[in-house]
């Protein structure tokens, strides 16, 4: 397996709370791979950590076989949507931008190179047309893919986004999935935040079950088991699955007996 | 050059270089530190003055700038590092850093001629009267030139520094991941307030070169889609601004500086009304 992502015994702590204990897996190249876990599991840490945004109190991460210093140029980072204010003084274009800013031509003008990429990032995400529209004036979906927007503009070869589906509409949930699959496609790696169970299973190739310490990670048949899935997710889980149990032994009844199929509105 | 002309371009030069910084005060919610620099710088200013014996000597700018910076590093340590609460620490560090300035001013009152007054609120009115002279030439007020000079450095800075300032003040952790160093932006951004605070002060005082920094910026802010049209409002509101309370200060025969900042504020009210009753209807 050629490996994009190595955690190796991480410790994580945050105001001096241990928020990653002894996490130790692989990631493989070219794959959707979900970072799984309940609220407070670490999985924003994780990501914050291989991006050396937090700094570890053991153990390391390796993206390619390399200290992140080493690729910065191929990672590409999709921060959450709330991370920033979107009242700030920029149009979409200006954002999208954002992606082409390098240490070495921070100085330099933004040449038309950078902004024939940049447009063919905000085709991708068909916000083109909202190029010129000032930020504070998007809806929370369009957001989102003005982030995505720059990141592919960035055009890097593993692509780190959390909780990309938080908060976004359908078309606009559709719409990154399209471009995960593509970016797959040119054999791109994507690692993705989601706390969401319900529809993992279906977004991504292979999944990493994290609860403070590593639950499980691997391709998701191994992986999303009940077994598993209970270890992560603990007590809160056992409540959910006790309830779909007990629905479909006894078929109950899902609709309320006063409820009329046809019901006018209001 | 008549003084009236050299107190007028005195303002104005001080109002657009604190205006264009204030811009990325405000966007960052830093404004607050920008009143703490101007606070700290106070005892940088006093022991400088008591070295040089000068009130406009390059070492003694220099001197109060580096405490103005020192300033935002310890509020910095104090949050980031030993967490206490980020507005505690600007209050904490600016206060004991302002009443350590004018402990040794009252200390030093035999040997430093620098008044509690002028501190506070200035002196742009002897502009005029504090000229050097090169060559045996007299080259005009040193404020004049030290106020273009000011001006001239924070055009330059955010000229070249244009991208840096954008990133980073919009996401700093999408630029401290493309290996931007985020940090270093945060500390040139908080140097260039000090230097620019430190020269205003003579003019304007400790008080209200805050009002220079905040109100054209938190103004322009009301109105701007983009960052550069953002950043020349706050400067034609600075210039604005200075240019209405320095004329309304000499007609009325008040204080200069307390004529620009009212005029600040005023400035400030007037375009939120009209904000607020153009979103309404």
């Amino acid at each position: 397996m050629e490996k994009s992502i190595e955690v190796h015994n991480l410790t994580v702590s945050y105001h001096s709370k241990p928020v990653l204990w002894d996490v130790d897996f692989e990631l493989p190249k070219g794959k959707i791979i979900g970072i799984v876990g309940p609220n407070g599991s670490g999985k924003t840490t994780m990501l914050k950590t291989v991006m050396g945004l937090m700094k570890p109190d053991s153990g390391y991460t390796e993206i390619f076989g390399q200290p992140l210093d080493k690729v910065r140029e191929r990672v590409s980072y999709v921060p959450q949507r709330e991370s920033v204010d979107w009242d700030f003084p920029a149009d979409v274009m200006d954002v999208v931008l954002m992606g082409r800013y390098r240490k070495n031509n921070l100085f330099k003008r933004i040449t038309k190179e950078d902004r024939r990429i940049a447009t063919e990032a905000l085709e991708k995400v068909n916000l083109l047309e909202f190029a010129d529209r000032q930020i504070s004036q998007l809806s929370g979906g369009q957001q989102q893919r003005v982030f995505i927007a720059r990141s592919l503009a960035q055009q890097a070869d593993i692509y780190l986004m959390d909780e990309p589906f938080v908060g976004v509409d359908a078309a606009t949930e559709d719409a990154i999935l399209k471009l995960l699959r593509d970016m797959k496609n040119e054999g791109k790696t994507v690692v993705i935040v989601h706390h969401d169970l319900q529809t993992a299973n279906e977004y991504f190739d292979w999944i990493v079950l994290l609860n403070t310490r590593l639950v499980a990670a691997g391709p998701k048949e191994q992986v999303f088991t009940k077994e598993l899935l209970q270890e992560a997710y603990g007590g809160r889980l056992t409540v959910l699955s006790k309830l779909g149990d007990l629905i479909s032994d006894t078929e109950f009844p899902l609709r309320e007996p006063d409820f009329k199929e046809d019901q006018p509105q209001g | 050059m008549t003084p009236t002309l050299a107190i007028a371009l005195t303002a104005i030069f001080t109002a657009i270089s604190c205006a264009v910084l204030g811009a990325f005060l405000v966007l960052r919610k830093m404004t607050m530190v920008g009143d703490a620099i101007s606070h700290a710088v106070l005892p940088g200013i006093a022991i400088a003055y008591l070295l040089s014996q000068s009130r406009s000597s390059l070492p003694m700018f220099l001197g109060a700038a580096l405490v103005g910076v020192f300033a935002t590093v310890v509020i910095e340590i104090l949050s980031k590092k030993w967490k206490v609460q980020s507005d505690a620490s600007i209050g904490m560090t600016f206060t004991t850093l302002f009443a350590l300035g004018v402990v040794l001013i009252t200390y030093w009152s035999d040997k430093v001629d620098l008044d509690q007054e002028c501190v506070l609120y200035g002196e742009i009115a002897f502009v005029p009267f504090n000229t050097w002279t090169l060559a045996g030439q007299s080259m005009g007020p040193i404020a004049l030139w030290s106020s273009g000079i000011l001006l001239l450095l924070v055009l330059i800075y955010t000229f070249t520094g244009y991208k840096g300032l954008l990133m980073s003040s919009f996401n700093e952790d999408y630029a401290a991941v493309l290996g931007i160093g985020v940090g270093a932006w945060n500390l040139s951004l908080m140097s260039m307030v000090s230097v620019a605070t430190v020269i205003s002060f003579e003019s304007v005082g400790a008080i209200l070169v805050v009002a220079l920094l905040v109100a054209p910026a938190a103004s322009a802010y009301l109105i701007s889609q983009k960052l550069k049209p953002m950043i020349l409002l706050a400067a034609l509101f600075g210039l604005s601004g200075s240019l209405l309370g320095y004329m309304i200060s000499a007609q009325l025969d008040i204080s200069i500086a307390g004529g620009i900042a009212t005029m600040l504020g005023v400035q400030f009210a007037l375009i939120l009304t009209i904000t607020q009753f153009s979103r309404t209807s």
